[in-house]
């Protein structure tokens, strides 16, 4: 290219007459001459790797700094192979940032897939990977990174299409995220593109939305469940608990009676004992005190008190008995 | 003189520039010369040169290609609608008769569109849908789905991968003579109809309203048997708190009637004085002032009213 415009130049030197020969040479060379330093020295980031190419001819890799390469005869290609990349499904990050905002209409396509029970389940996922080797990246496969969605898309349903919807949605969430990791990277080193996948992420897994509310009712249905097992053994705890203090004390009241019961008896057949040993000595006289006793104690006490004279005979209908105790008694009796 | 110079220079360029060629990293060249190829095909990159004017050169692509389906409506064995969507990858692994066969990438394309499509529609048709989306009979990591059955998926003979490569060895075989390679062939999407999908929802929905079910009616259950408990343990702990409290009571009462009968029944004498002693005590404690008393002069304590004594 920079020798056409010295072949157009060379005719207008006659229109030129002022100048000598010798001085536009020198200045058609030093245009030349900037030209080619220009095109000989590049300069590869630190992220990138430059990729020469000699008559299109791969002849060499650089890594990041300045270098030189012969004009005109050598191209380079800059790949950034230090550049995390990323390729989303199911949605795409409209404006990142501490709250990124993403899209979904129109990439449902992308994240509806079947389960292995032929449920409908939505998937997110992210793939971030990084461009590994770069000669295989720019020669082995034409566009790379569609290729590499389809890949994913092909991967993700053949991992998921041997699932439950339950297991994708529940446990086998990062199981998932693992097995397509490895499975795209074989894909990935069979098709030779380059591309080393760092990380899968799985983003939301759904239901579908149609179906969400009654997975929703599901849960909520375990949370009743949970309440109502709660409070029934809430209740459980509090009356049991109860019943076995209560239970205790009237062991503990039993426990007493009984203590009391035998003391007394110990206690009152002990002074039977006693009082029955003096009574052998002198049975007469005691029977006759104990008794005079007894009544001495007790008569004091009653109200009512008469005394008849053992050989009168019907008394009993004489006396003013409506009033007394015993009057009643005996009417009874009548 | 010096603009013959410059004529020469000119026509050395130009034939240079006709004889020179160069084939990058990422094609393959054929040589053509009035259209009729020359030579075998030239894929070492870097510097050519050819016949200047006469030869043509033809380049292709060397890399792997790229083939994308029309996503595709298809019914499978069991009659389920499903719009499959597949990829393929492919290379021009003979240019010369890619060239006389194909002449071009699009012709190659459409053509490819008609031998894969054909060959996943047959694949489809012959089997059934869960034969396309499991890829082995893989046992579910859940024990048991959420309706208590144990949780399974069923069974599958073929699977993914072979009904894959079934589509990809049947496509090979057709497009061999064409200098092609296909490579690989990728289920990327299944998905049902929209009609079905519908229905597949209708089913999830119900599947879920069982399941939500059967939680509240375990739910009640599980309470209803913790009340039975509670009824059952409470009666148990009252019983037998009371049946421990009748045996201690018992035990006393045994103990303190022995320990009364072994004092009270020592002799005629003995059950004599207990029973005299006894009914004092019963005396003094059954009387107050509200008792009236009838004291005959002949009873024992007055007796000393008539008689001073005896």
């Amino acid at each position: 290219m920079a020798k056409t415009p010295t072949i157009v130049e060379f005719p207008k030197m006659p229109e030129l007459p002022k100048l000598p020969a010798g001085g536009l040479r020198l200045i058609l060379l030093a245009v030349i001459g900037v030209v080619l330093l220009f095109n000989s020295a590049y300069t590869i980031e630190p992220e990138e790797q430059g990729v020469i190419l000699r008559f299109g001819k791969y002849t060499r890799t650089t890594d990041p700094g300045l270098h030189l390469k012969i004009p005109l005869v050598e191209q380079i290609r800059k790949v950034p192979v230090q550049r995390q990349l990323k390729q989303e499904f199911g949605f795409r990050t409209v404006r990142a940032g501490v709250q990124s905002q993403a899209s979904r209409r129109g990439f449902e396509i992308e994240s509806n897939m079947l389960t292995g029970d032929l449920n409908a389940a939505v998937v997110e996922w992210v793939v971030q990977y990084r461009i590994d080797d770069a000669r295989e990246f720019l020669f082995k496969v034409r566009e790379v990174e569609e290729t590499l969605a389809d890949m994913s898309e092909a991967v993700m349903r053949q991992v998921v299409g041997n699932r439950t919807v339950d297991e994708v949605l529940t446990s086998g969430r990062q199981q998932v995220a693992d097995l397509v990791e490895d499975r795209l990277q074989v894909l990935c080193d069979q098709y030779e593109n380059g591309v080393k996948i760092e990380q899968v992420v799985l983003q939301d897994v759904n239901p579908p939305e149609p179906v969400k509310p009654s997975f929703n009712e599901v849960n909520q249905a375990e949370q009743e469940k949970e309440t109502k097992i709660n409070q029934a053994q809430q209740r459980y705890n509090e009356v049991i608990f109860r019943a076995t203090g209560e239970a205790e004390q009237t062991i503990s009241n039993a426990e007493g009676y009984a203590l009391d019961r035998v003391n007394r008896a110990k206690g009152e057949a002990a002074r039977f004992e006693s009082v029955f040993s003096e009574y052998r000595k002198a049975p007469e006289v005691t029977r006759q005190r104990i008794y005079l006793e007894t009544m001495n104690d007790i008569l004091p006490k009653m109200g009512n008190k008469m005394i008849l004279d053992g050989n009168l005979d019907g008394v009993l209908p004489l006396l003013n008995l409506q009033d007394s105790a015993l009057g009643k008694a005996v009417e009874k009796k009548e | 003189m010096r603009y013959l110079g410059l004529i020469v220079l000119l026509v050395a360029l130009l034939i240079v520039s006709g004889a020179a060629y160069t084939v990058p990293e990422t094609e393959q060249v054929i040589i053509t010369q009035f259209g009729k190829p020359v030579g075998d095909a030239i894929d070492v990159p870097g510097l050519h040169f050819k016949v200047p004017f006469l030869q043509k050169v033809h380049r292709f692509e060397k890399r792997f290609l790229e083939w994308d389906a029309q996503p595709t409506e298809l019914t499978t064995e069991d009659k389920r609608f499903i719009h499959v969507d597949t990829y393929a990858r492919w290379q021009i692994s003979d240019p010369l008769l890619f060239f006389q066969r194909l002449r071009n990438e699009s012709g190659a394309q459409s053509r490819l569109d008609d031998v894969l499509e054909g060959e996943t529609r047959n694949a489809i048709a012959k089997h059934n849908l869960v034969e396309v989306v499991r890829s082995s009979n893989r046992e579910p990591d859940i024990d048991e789905d959420q309706l208590g059955a144990p949780a399974t998926l069923e069974q599958i003979e073929y699977g993914r991968e072979r009904i894959r490569q079934e589509i990809l060895t049947n496509s090979q075989a057709r497009t061999g003579d064409l200098g092609i390679e296909i490579l690989d062939v990728q289920i990327k999407r299944i998905n049902y109809v929209e009609e079905v999908r519908l229905r597949v929802y209708d089913r999830m929905i119900a599947e879920r309203r069982r399941i939500a079910a059967r939680f509240r009616s375990e739910g009640e259950g599980d309470a209803a048997s913790i009340r039975g408990d509670l009824e059952r343990d409470l009666k148990k702990i009252q019983s037998e708190a009371y049946r421990k409290a009748q045996e201690i009571v018992g035990k006393a009462d045994a103990e303190a009637t022995e320990i009364y009968a072994k004092a009270y029944n020592q002799s005629a004498d003995s059950r004599r004085f207990y029973e005299f002693l006894k009914s004092m005590e019963t005396l003094s404690s059954t009387t107050d002032e509200s008792t009236s008393v009838l004291l005959s002069t002949e009873g024992e304590f007055y007796r000393y009213l008539n008689k001073s004594g005896r």
